[in-house]
């Protein structure tokens, strides 16, 4: 295979992901009724995903498109659902400190890309799947080198995050029980 | 075109700040939910950029990545029932109504 024309390949599909996630995280934030902005949030983890498997992070990418398309997005559908968004497309989406939010959003993003052109971090390629192997030198895939250091190297931040998960779901359960009581 | 981390790395920041401006300017409490989503798959990205690139951390940038997704799962779910436990009371997903403690 021509090795120039895969470089070339993969730079234009980066283009095509990236200038797709840009455009759909805007339309996120731009869009006045809430569903619009679900589903751009949608395409634009779809993007991200993407991205993730030109890096040759492919479980990273699965579980991307598994837990943020799959479940956070059908939980965020299903919550615009239950609250009554009918008479919001009629009220001002945005805060009126916006011209202010915009430009330091902006600054934020020159001090990001200063850094970045004044101390650029060298160039290459990504790794190619070969690259991850085990100490013994055996050759595995990004998924089998991910379980390799997830159950292995760190097996306590893995079950810390499991515990997390479950209080997070204890969380969510009492809070959204029905016998709150009222705030006024 | 050949990519370089700075790139992705680019790329990630441009989401972030969108994420970031998103959070400051929406009234509506799901939006800005949805914008720190976007500013955590930022930072996904920044890392698994990481990992694909330098080679002390080729196979720990997918794990510190998966826990960011756990983080973001949990952010996610405790977020929209607090959505709920409010809208119940206050019959309004605007931020900048959810004044009581001022009252």
């Amino acid at each position: 295979v021509n090795e120039a024309l895969l470089t070339g390949l993969s730079g234009g599909i980066f283009a095509i992901f990236a200038l797709l996630a840009v455009v759909c995280a805007i339309s996120v934030v731009l869009a006045r009724n809430p569903i619009h902005s679900a589903l751009f949030l949608l395409a634009a983890f779809l993007m991200v995903a993407g991205i993730f498997f030109l890096e040759n992070a492919e479980f990273v990418g699965a579980v991307q498109i598994l837990v943020y398309a799959g479940g956070i997005m059908v939980l965020f559908l299903f919550v615009i659902m239950l609250v009554n968004v009918q008479r919001l497309p009629q009220t001002e989406p945005y805060q009126k400190q916006i011209v202010g939010a915009v430009v330091l959003g902006f600054m934020l993003n020159v001090l990001f890309d200063a850094q970045l052109v004044l101390d650029p971090i060298g160039g290459g390629a990504p790794f190619s799947p070969d690259a991850f192997r085990t100490a013994a030198g055996r050759v595995l895939g990004n998924s089998q080198a991910v379980a390799w250091g997830l159950y292995r190297e760190y097996l306590l931040p893995f079950e810390i995050a499991s515990l997390f998960l479950l209080v997070a779901i204890v969380g969510a359960v009492v809070l959204g029980r029905r016998s709150v009581e009222k705030m006024d | 075109m050949n990519v370089t981390i700075n790139d992705y790395l680019a790329l990630s920041f441009l989401i972030f700040t969108i994420g970031f401006v998103g959070v400051l300017v929406r009234r509506n409490f799901l939006t800005v939910l949805m914008s720190i989503e976007l500013m955590l798959n930022a930072v996904n990205l920044t890392i698994v950029a990481f990992g694909a690139f330098i080679p002390e951390l080729r196979d720990r940038g997918a794990v510190i990545a998966l826990m960011v997704i756990a983080v973001a799962a949990a952010e996610a779910t405790v977020g929209l029932a607090i959505v709920i436990a409010i809208y119940r009371n206050r019959k309004t997903p605007l931020v900048d109504e959810y004044d009581a403690m001022r009252r």
